[in-house]
């Protein structure tokens, strides 16, 4: 019976990353249109979207293969799985065995290989590029990100994600400077792998220097919505690994029962709304950089992780 | 002593390090100036937090010349000799900032690597301060010479004298009367390097320090 229970949490955690993934999504893009004294689309716009797009039928370029039609599925399951991994409302679910930070990286480094793929299947060169900017991307924010976790592995001792939450609730973190350093340069890794402004503009598909946007250009019908949606599930994904890494207060414990699962909830609810207004505001006050500043931007991101690692040793000394 | 004091020192001294990279990343001229003085108020918090926890009273007069001195009149001073030579606005050609910072981090491990070793036997603080110490130092030694304009090199010459306070601080301060020396003598170091500054740009048209090796007859 506890483990049906269990199961049903756990199945609840996976329900609850898809259906706040672009509510998150819109509510990001409401803030920052309010913040530009406009009025918005409704917080629902997302949904409204994602429904329409699987209404519709899917166009494919002659050129397409079985790559490009089976990527989105690959896409969005292997997002989906490292969304619920992660302890949102409450540590030491049935999977959490499983959400060790490393696999998660791999998780979403497969499915931005699928994508990079998918990018180039069709041979459009706008395809070709925005594929190979992924990549120029994703070879500097994927060690910087690694750096980051082996910071954090080494102030836990463990590289899951339920055992660093609860660590950093512990009275002998103290004042860390090399977690500020990790804060820094896992927000930067979270804003360059989420296209957001300073590195890409999620707003736009017409500009030359965008990069996520032209990969998905050929996409169409319900394959864009699986997009979409693995797109915005990753949002979400970065922003609860920051939440629960950095600021793991309130987080539910498994076995508590059900009210504290449920203020588990609320209070994650309230987490991402500060960590989304906190986005739009840095969107909306910083112009986008120029993509060959890129490698510079993650390159300090990197250097943030390394910096952090090594301090730690200092520390740890003692 | 109190884990949370010992945190604290680790934070202002890390940051140091940190602040050390910023200058290294930075390529506009004021902008790197605003950094220096960045990089000097904190060595005087990291000072003056260490006199605290280590109950050295001396140690807050070493913070108050670091704070007089090099967070407010150098970086003046420096701006002023900026707007005079006209390069205000001057974006710097940093060569390759990615391979500098990773030799940065290269310097900063070995300093780690050599400094607590050899320091195992003192106390905590003290191993930390001066494997930070050592760190700043290399990495004001690195932006001297990955740097092409003067401007650049005095700055990295002096965030190598903030490493070095740091380092005293660590090894139970130094006597306030060397204390007070060095900070004048870097005073006027600063008054002889701008003169020099001015005198490099009457000669060459510039304050790259390439027309000089040009001059002296090496290879471009």
């Amino acid at each position: 019976m506890a483990i049906v229970l269990d199961l049903l949490v756990q199945i609840g955690q996976m329900v609850l990353v898809l259906a706040l993934a672009p509510l998150f999504t819109g509510y990001v893009r409401k803030v920052k249109a309010h913040l530009l004294r406009r009025e918005g689309p409704p917080l629902v716009q997302p949904y409204r979207e994602m429904l329409r797009l699987l209404r519709k039928d899917v166009v494919l370029a002659h050129t397409a293969s079985w790559v490009f039609r089976v990527a989105p599925y690959l896409i969005f399951a292997t997002t989906w799985v490292a969304a619920s991994l992660i302890p949102t409302f409450a540590t030491g679910l049935i999977f959490s065995y499983a959400a060790d930070v490393i696999a998660i990286v791999a998780l979403l480094g497969s499915a931005r290989f699928m994508l990079a793929l998918a990018g180039l299947d069709v041979g459009t060169s706008f395809g070709g590029i925005g594929s190979s900017r992924e990549m120029l991307i994703a070879s500097l924010a994927e060690p910087a990100m690694l750096m980051v976790v082996f910071t954090l592995s080494l102030l836990a001792g463990s590289t899951q994600l339920s055992s660093i939450a609860a660590s950093m609730q512990g009275p002998d973190v103290g004042l860390r400077f090399s977690l500020a350093l990790a804060l820094i340069g896992l927000i930067m890794v979270a804003i360059a792998e989420n296209a957001r402004i300073p590195v890409d503009n999620p707003a736009t598909h017409l500009e030359l220097t965008m990069v996520h946007e032209a990969m998905i250009l050929e996409y169409s019908g319900r394959h864009l919505a699986l997009i979409e949606a693995a797109a915005s599930l990753k949002l979400l994904l970065y922003v609860s690994v920051i939440v629960c890494v950095f600021f793991p207060w309130g987080i539910a414990v498994s076995g508590q029962g059900l009210v504290a699962f449920v203020g588990g909830v609320g209070v994650y609810v309230v987490k991402l709304a500060a960590g989304g207004f906190v986005l739009a505001v840095f969107e909306t006050a910083i112009a986008k950089m120029r993509v060959f500043r890129v490698p510079d931007f993650l390159g300090a991101a990197l250097m943030l992780g390394f910096l952090g690692a090594l301090l730690l040793f200092v520390t740890m000394a003692r | 002593m109190d884990p949370l004091a010992l945190d604290v020192a680790h934070l202002f001294a890390g940051g140091l390090v940190l602040v050390s990279f910023m200058l290294l990343y930075q390529d506009r001229m004021t902008g790197l100036v605003n950094n220096f003085a960045l990089h000097a108020l904190v060595v005087s918090l990291s000072v003056a937090w260490q006199a605290h926890i280590q109950h050295a009273p001396h140690l807050y007069i070493t913070a108050a010349i670091a704070l007089v001195v090099k967070a407010i009149v150098i970086p003046l001073a420096l701006h002023r000799i900026i707007v005079q030579l006209g390069i205000h606005r001057t974006i710097e050609t940093v060569v390759g900032v990615g391979q500098t910072m990773l030799a940065g981090i290269g310097l900063v491990a070995l300093s780690i690597m050599v400094m607590l070793p050899i320091t195992a036997k003192a106390g905590t603080l003290t191993q930390q301060d001066l494997a930070f110490a050592l760190s700043v130092l290399l990495l004001g030694l690195l932006m001297m010479i990955s740097r092409r304009n003067a401007v650049s090199q005095v700055i990295g010459f002096m965030s190598i004298e903030n490493g070095l306070i740091l380092a005293a601080t660590g090894a139970k301060g130094m006597p306030l009367v060397v204390e007070i020396s060095v900070a004048f003598s870097i005073l006027i170091a600063l008054i002889v390097i701008g003169v020099f500054l001015f005198r490099i740009r009457e000669r060459f048209d510039t304050v790259d320090i390439h027309a000089l090796h040009q001059y002296r007859g090496e290879q471009p």
